[in-house]
């Protein structure tokens, strides 16, 4: 009841709670085996799309870059196997489009270890040498937004950076990559966080973690106590409530300080920088051994998983590879969703590749699905169950509306569906059956066309 | 093997509309069970006549296809149900069939079906049979009456398209007088007897011509509000507000005015506040409207029943705030996150774990210019070297 969320003064207003459903919260990540052949997609993060540095035919080793921009809102990609470049050019994408590739086929007799990373120190590094070494690890957001990680981190010249928030939230159901990460990697997640920190000139730095990972929370305080006195100033672990979409940026900042982030800002506006834990622990493990982002940690998991877990991939690992490993019988899966359940997507084929975004793969049956479409789809009854849910106080029901009436300007303008994050609490929740944020993204869509071709 | 590809989220709550429709039934059955207890067999038939009414018309008009839903979806049912509950139990019952016809063909079929109706369709019903057999609809019998669940209310079983047999003669019979079937908004309203709101509250005491106990009501409407079915703030805002208008007014001339206790626990104030005016499609779905809707259907009840020639004036009340609620929702769109006065002002909020650093509040105050979204369009195309 919301009344008594009110009265409890909970973190952020309005979300769901979705059944968490999270199977491997307490398995111990394990390391998948190599494929025989990996695909490594050439846009794998937000921003411009990197040239690939090899040829065909090449022998590349394990780390070693096969592609780079010099462009800044980009980043280099990594060899994630030692073996032969096969192929450069058009592959199966996540989204759907044929994407450049590089396909690698890997040695058979390869021992795959990283040989081309160099240890260094980085202990008297100033934050221009940092942010230069994140770059040059090809690190993006692990979250789930895959943004180039030197960008978020680098502070822009008038703004100043005092906090460095990390998201340990993971609200999504079924997830738990990074709860993984926070009790088994705790020392290199505070690594990570003490290079951030130098490299934004935070001088905290807050680790919010949904209250369902008490043990995190243990596991990551023990790690700051081993650390002694950071120099580089104070580091928390604090728990927040449990709520879907608190792994949002702006409601954490909220749960956490209680403060709106205004519309159409970035955290750095309130002084704030805002990490995913999977990135700061990776950064700690990869930049003292100098290497590049190779692999990363991935939830398979979903009824349709024999052996479900978190398992380090190497990135470029084809997803049919990983379900054969993790077990998932192929007549009954009926639904392949990239990510979590409330925003992932679902995947088109079984030839694509894990990217550094992908932080699940999640697999459904077809007899879970099978309820869903006896569903009937009802005109909306005005429940306000979506005005009620939604994080960022819109009013989804009149949006719902106004987008099968095609008034998408409208919705723009009066009704404020810029803020729309789609986090598809409208949509979880409508008893109507109506898909709310899908017609949203739609929406969405057609206005940035809108704005482009004007 | 083939794989399906939706658009996110790929999970689903479990609350359906007949789960919602089916909650407000069962709800509604102590209420019903309670109305039969009191005035027996009349009261079980004009429940029975007046659903199936109106479930008969939902199925034609399903069946015709210029409407949505279906009447498995329940929501028929509670319009009945509704409907009967605010009619007199000794309705002659072809009326009620007309009235039930009446709600669902005008009130709901005739704007699309569930969903899209404007005004509560059993308050058409209602607002219907009020205006065509004003004799019948304002003949209560007192409740309680021995010898109740053997025999009917001589009214109910009128001959079809006949006007009512008086009830005087059957009261009389009996030791009532004709005036023992006033409600006792009818008898303040038109001799000036105040009943007492204690009876008026459990409806339980003596031979009163009242619906169904407030208080049994309310507990069916808290159960609802408690697993969110209905929304809280209608009725909270309803009774807030009929009640303090009510105690104004009676603060202002005790005379002329009832005590606000009266006010509430007397008429259809509470029935309506908890089931009528609650009804999902015809009131407003942004929080700070559910207040101004409720608000305002409070205040015109007690204006029509202080100054009107009618002794009740729920439902007219709550008709009026329908038509109002596409108004209402218009001016009282929710704020948006990040939009809102105080987010600007960067200001803490309760449930805050940390405070803000003070660094953050002084560069505000030397007027350091915050960078927008946009900026990282703007950016140097390598990072800055310190």
């Amino acid at each position: 009841m919301k009344l008594l969320s009110y009265f409890r003064g909970e973190a952020f207003q309005r979300g769901v709670h979705p059944p968490s459903c999270k199977l491997t919260a307490s398995t111990r990540i394990r390391r998948l085996p190599f494929a025989p052949k990996v695909t490594v997609p050439l846009s794998q993060h937000i921003g411009r799309v990197p040239r690939p540095i090899v040829r065909v035919g090449q022998e590349v080793v394990r780390g070693e870059p096969i592609a780079k921009s010099d462009e800044w809102l980009s980043v280099p990609h990594h060899a994630p196997v030692t073996g032969v470049v096969e192929f450069i050019g058009l592959r199966p994408g996540v989204r759907g489009p044929w994407v450049e590739s590089i396909v690698i086929r890997a040695h058979p007799g390869a021992s795959q270890e990283d040989l081309w990373g160099r240890p260094r120190d980085l202990a008297d590094a100033t934050g221009g040498d940092i942010l230069q070494a994140i770059w040059d690890s090809g690190m993006v957001g692990l979250g789930g937004a895959a943004f180039p990680t030197h960008a978020k981190l680098t502070v822009p010249k008038q703004a100043k950076v005092h906090t460095l928030v990390v998201n340990g939230c993971e609200c999504e159901p079924y997830l738990t990559c990074d709860h993984r990460v926070m009790v088994e990697q705790a020392d290199a997640l505070v690594t990570g966080i003490r290079y951030a920190m130098r490299a934004t000139g935070a001088v905290r730095s807050i680790v919010g973690i949904e209250d369902n990972k008490p043990d995190a929370v243990v596991a990551i305080r023990e790690a700051i106590a081993r650390c002694g006195r950071i120099p580089e100033g104070e580091v928390y672990a604090e728990l927040v409530p449990t709520k879907y979409p608190q792994g949002s940026e702006k409601m954490l900042v909220m749960a956490l300080f209680g403060v709106e982030i205004p519309a159409g800002d970035l955290p750095v506006s309130l002084g704030m920088v805002v990490n995913n834990v999977g990135t700061l622990a990776a950064l700690g493990k990869l930049l003292p051994a100098g290497r590049g982002l190779i692999e990363r940690v991935v939830t398979i998991t979903g009824p349709g998983v024999a052996k479900p877990g978190d398992y380090i991939v190497p990135l470029g690992t084809p997803l049919r590879f990983v379900l054969d490993y993790a077990g998932a019988p192929g007549a009954e899966s009926r639904q392949v969703i990239l990510g979590g359940p409330m925003m992932g997507q679902a995947a088109a084929s079984l030839d694509v590749p894990i990217t550094k975004g992908m932080s699940g793969v999640l697999v459904m049956r077809g007899d879970e699905l099978a309820w869903r479409e006896h569903q009937k789809t009802y005109p909306c009854i005005k429940c306000a169950e979506c005005v009620e849910s939604c994080p960022m106080g819109l009013n989804p029901s009149q949006l719902g509306m106004l987008a099968a009436k095609r008034e998408y300007d409208l919705m723009g303008s009066d009704y404020h569906l810029g803020e729309c994050f789609e986090c598809g609490c409208c949509s979880y929740v409508c008893p109507s059956n109506i898909p709310l944020v899908q017609q949203f993204r739609i929406a969405k869509q057609i206005l940035r066309e809108k704005a482009i071709s004007k | 093997m083939s794989i399906e590809i939706r658009s996110a989220p790929h999970i689903k709550g479990t609350r359906s509309v007949e789960q919602i429709m089916r909650h407000v039934v069962w709800s509604l059955l102590p209420v019903c069970a309670f109305f039969v207890f009191q005035y027996g067999l009349s009261a079980l038939l004009s429940l029975l006549v007046v659903t199936v009414s109106c479930l008969l018309t939902e199925r034609f008009f399903v069946r015709q296809g210029g409407q949505s839903g279906d009447i498995g979806d329940f929501s028929a049912i509670i319009t009945g149900l509704l409907l009967a509950l605010s009619l007199p139990p000794g309705f002659p019952l072809w009326m009620g069939a007309v009235a039930g016809i009446v709600a669902i063909a005008l009130g709901k079929a005739l704007f699309g079906g569930i969903g899209f109706n404007v005004f509560n369709p059993a308050l058409i019903g209602r607002a219907f049979v009020q205006a065509a057999f004003p004799q019948a609809i304002a003949t209560y019998t007192p409740s309680f009456m021995p010898g109740r669940f053997y025999e009917f209310i001589p009214s109910s079983m009128t001959i079809p398209l006949m006007q009512p047999v008086s009830v005087v003669e059957w009261l009389q019979a009996r030791q009532f007088d004709a005036l023992a079937g006033a409600t006792p908004l009818a008898k303040w309203k038109f001799e000036g007897v105040l009943a007492n709101a204690d009876d008026l509250l459990t409806s339980l005491s003596g031979h009163m011509a009242v619906g169904p106990s407030p208080v049994l009501i309310l507990v069916c409407g808290a159960y609802l509000a408690f697993r969110r079915f209905l929304d809280w703030r209608i009725p909270a805002a309803i009774l807030g507000s009929a009640g303090l208008t009510a105690w104004m007014l009676f603060a202002l001339n005790d005379v002329r005015f009832p005590n606000p206790f009266f006010m509430l626990f007397s008429g259809g104030l509470i029935l309506g506040a908890v089931y009528m005016a609650t009804d999902m499609a015809t009131s407003p779905v942004t929080p700070k409207g559910m207040w101004v809707y409720g608000a305002l259907i409070g205040l015109l009840t007690v204006i029509i029943r202080y100054y009107s020639g009618l002794p009740e004036g729920v439902m007219y009340a709550i008709l009026i705030a329908n038509a109002a609620t596409p108004l209402i929702e218009k001016i009282t769109q929710p704020t948006p996150f990040g939009k809102g006065v105080l987010s600007n002002l960067g200001r803490q909020k309760k449930g805050a774990s940390y405070p803000l650093h003070s660094g953050y509040i002084s560069r505000e105050d030397a007027g350091a210019v915050t960078p927008k979204k946009r900026f990282l369009f703007n950016k140097p195309k390598h990072p800055p070297k310190e």
